[in-house]
């Protein structure tokens, strides 16, 4: 039995828990905001306002001064804004063939290359999930390792492959294959090879991550009932492993049609890409308002297989927790 | 086709793919011994393109300046990569969580060029309005790495953190612990691997980067990428080569050394499970 003394004491010592209760909760809330608001700050600045800048800068005229455009808000007499927005620089990417035939073009290499990639990344996923647990190791450390070398260096590796008088068409001739050198570099089979060659371990490293999750009983099941092994792959295997395909391909398709080096170094003049129309576009012309539009069109062109990553992405964070 | 004839392909496939990754780099390494100028002829074996290497003070400083940009940025965006995937994970809804997972996760995918170009527009309005950043380089440089880099740390960080379940944090919690020692105690530990594998991810990166350093660049900084790309434009160069093969080497070692240990740790795990089964 209480007396209403004792009644009051609890609710006294009730509320010191809340009151203590609460104020951790506030500590941690601001824990929460300091983490939470550091990096958001920073990609705030950092990642976003520049893109509305680029933006802002697309939709102005080029001209001799510096900064070498417009600007969009101009204070005429006494407190009128001005606002000029000018979109004859898409209009002028749309009209000028080289333009549009450089889109259609970067489309078409980063697609065949997309292509080259899982032709050539599927089977290797798929013989380094099967192989015993030593070599499985050693061969994704193979794959790996180019990944931790430097990008630029490999693809420079191909310019003494390719060339005229590179090692590949000396053994060739050597070999009585040929007699006269096949050009190669400069071309668009040399860009296909430096693409694939640099992005293909992007490609096997999400397929691996899948394959490795595969229920392989499934695959047995499927032969037990007469499945030939073509069929099992095309109505098991595949559609089991769609999610690494799409995550392997949209790692080379995004980044390939974006590509700079690759098209400088190993096409030469003779291969039409985005990214490199792009960067002469803005340090040889110093034009910034159509390199700028440049930069919203091709943003535009990726949008969608960005955000395809980015659900993917999600859903296999999600999957995990 | 049977298993057989299945087996045959799949491993000449992943000969095949392996020789294609591998052969180019080691041409790179053999062309680095010619004693001919012109990289594709062999002219014997020799070693002075590293003695040219060596004696370039232009290769030093570039080395220098891009270890440093490198190891600046690989603390920053460790710490901003880690609190961001921390967020992520740990902090269920929040107001903006759509658009700060959007902007973490677009630097992966985002084409260099873009993210150059729109960094350099931002340093130069900037300067115009605040005066600041006074001269493109070290600073400039670095901001810009820290930028992609930390969107690979959070990745990392995040995955580690959503295959771990939240008990551990929850039992320190419930006995008292507030919530900067849970972090300090409980989950940092936890995730410290991720944060190791995000620095050294952000260092390479970083070391790796030519386009977006050549937008945000100015005049006298001239990274290891930006001076390489300088030389190879014009044509094949053997002192490139000896480059290319010492940081190839580096990163083998470094490489095989992380690979090697990693698969001991995973044997001795093995085994001590299979005791601990034997025992039960």
């Amino acid at each position: 039995m209480s007396t209403p003394v004792e009644a009051l004491a609890t609710t006294e010592e009730d509320l010191k828990t809340r009151i203590l209760y609460r104020l951790m909760r506030l500590a941690q809330d601001r824990w929460r905001t300091l983490i939470l608001i550091i990096p958001f700050t920073w990609l705030l600045v950092f990642f976003l306002a520049p893109f509305f800048l680029v933006l802002k800068i697309s939709l102005a005229e080029t001209i001799i001064a510096s900064p070498p455009f417009t600007p969009m808000i101009e204070w005429v007499d006494e407190g009128i804004m001005h606002v000029r927005v000018v979109v004859d620089n898409y209009a002028y990417l749309w009209e000028d063939d080289l333009y549009v035939n450089t889109y259609l073009s970067s489309l078409k290499i980063s697609t065949v290359s997309t292509i080259l990639c899982l032709l050539l990344g599927y089977p290797m996923a798929y013989a380094i999930v099967r192989s015993n647990h030593t070599t499985k190791h050693i061969l994704l450390m193979l794959i790996i390792l180019p990944f931790w070398t430097s990008f630029l260096l490999r693809v420079y590796a191909w310019l003494g492959l390719l060339a005229d008088q590179g090692t590949i068409n000396d053994l060739l001739i050597a070999l009585g294959i040929i007699d006269e050198p096949i050009r190669m570099l400069y071309t668009h089979f040399a860009v296909y090879v430096g693409i694939v060659y640099t992005y293909v371990p992007f490609m096997i490293l999400p397929l691996y991550a899948n394959l490795e999750k595969l229920d392989w009983e499934l695959l047995e099941a499927a032969a037990d009932l007469g499945a030939k092994p073509m069929a099992t792959f095309f109505t098991v295997t595949l559609p089991l492993t769609l999610p690494g395909v799409i995550a392997g391909s949209l790692l080379v398709f995004i980044p390939a049609t974006g590509e700079y080096v690759i098209p400088d170094l190993l096409g030469g003049g003779n291969v039409l890409m985005i990214g490199r129309v792009l960067y002469n576009e803005f340090n040889a012309n110093v034009d910034w308002p159509v390199a700028s539009a440049v930069a919203i069109a091709l943003l535009l062109l990726l949008v969608l297989p960005m955000m395809l990553y980015q659900h993917i992405q999600g859903k296999e964070t999600e999957s995990h927790e | 086709m049977n298993n057989g004839k299945r087996s045959i392909f799949l491993l000449s496939m992943l000969s095949f793919g392996i020789a294609f990754l591998y052969v180019p780099m080691i041409m790179l390494v053999i062309y680095s011994f010619n004693k001919s100028k012109i990289v594709p002829i062999w002219g014997g074996f020799s070693t002075k393109w590293y003695g040219v290497l060596f004696e370039s003070p232009e290769i030093w400083e570039a080395v220098s300046l891009s270890l440093r940009i490198a190891t600046v940025n690989a603390c920053f965006a460790t710490i901003l990569g880690t609190l961001a995937g921390l967020a992520l994970v740990r902090f269920g809804q929040f107001k903006g969580r759509t658009l700060f997972s959007g902007m973490i996760s677009a630097p992966l995918v985002m084409p260099e060029v873009i993210t150059g170009l729109s960094l350099l527009l931002l340093f130069i309005t900037l300067k115009e309005f605040i005066g600041w950043p006074d001269q493109r380089g070290f600073t400039t440089i670095t901001i810009a790495h820290i930028t992609f880099s930390m969107a690979y740390v959070a990745v990392i960080i995040q995955s580690r953190l959503a295959g771990m379940a939240q008990d551990l944090e929850e039992a320190a919690q419930d006995l008292g612990a507030k919530p900067l020692r849970v972090l300090t105690d409980i989950t940092l530990p936890l995730i410290a691997p991720g944060m190791l594998a995000g620095w050294l991810l952000s260092f390479t990166l970083s070391l790796d980067d030519l386009i977006i350093a050549s937008f945000v660049s100015g005049p006298g900084a001239v990274t290891l990428p930006i001076l390489i790309y300088s030389r190879v434009k014009v044509g094949l160069r053997p002192d490139i080569n000896a480059l290319a093969t010492i940081i190839i080497l580096v990163v083998a070692i470094g490489v095989v050394t992380a690979g090697y240990i990693m698969l001991r740790q995973q044997k001795q795990r093995e085994r001590d499970l299979k005791m601990t089964a034997e025992e039960t």
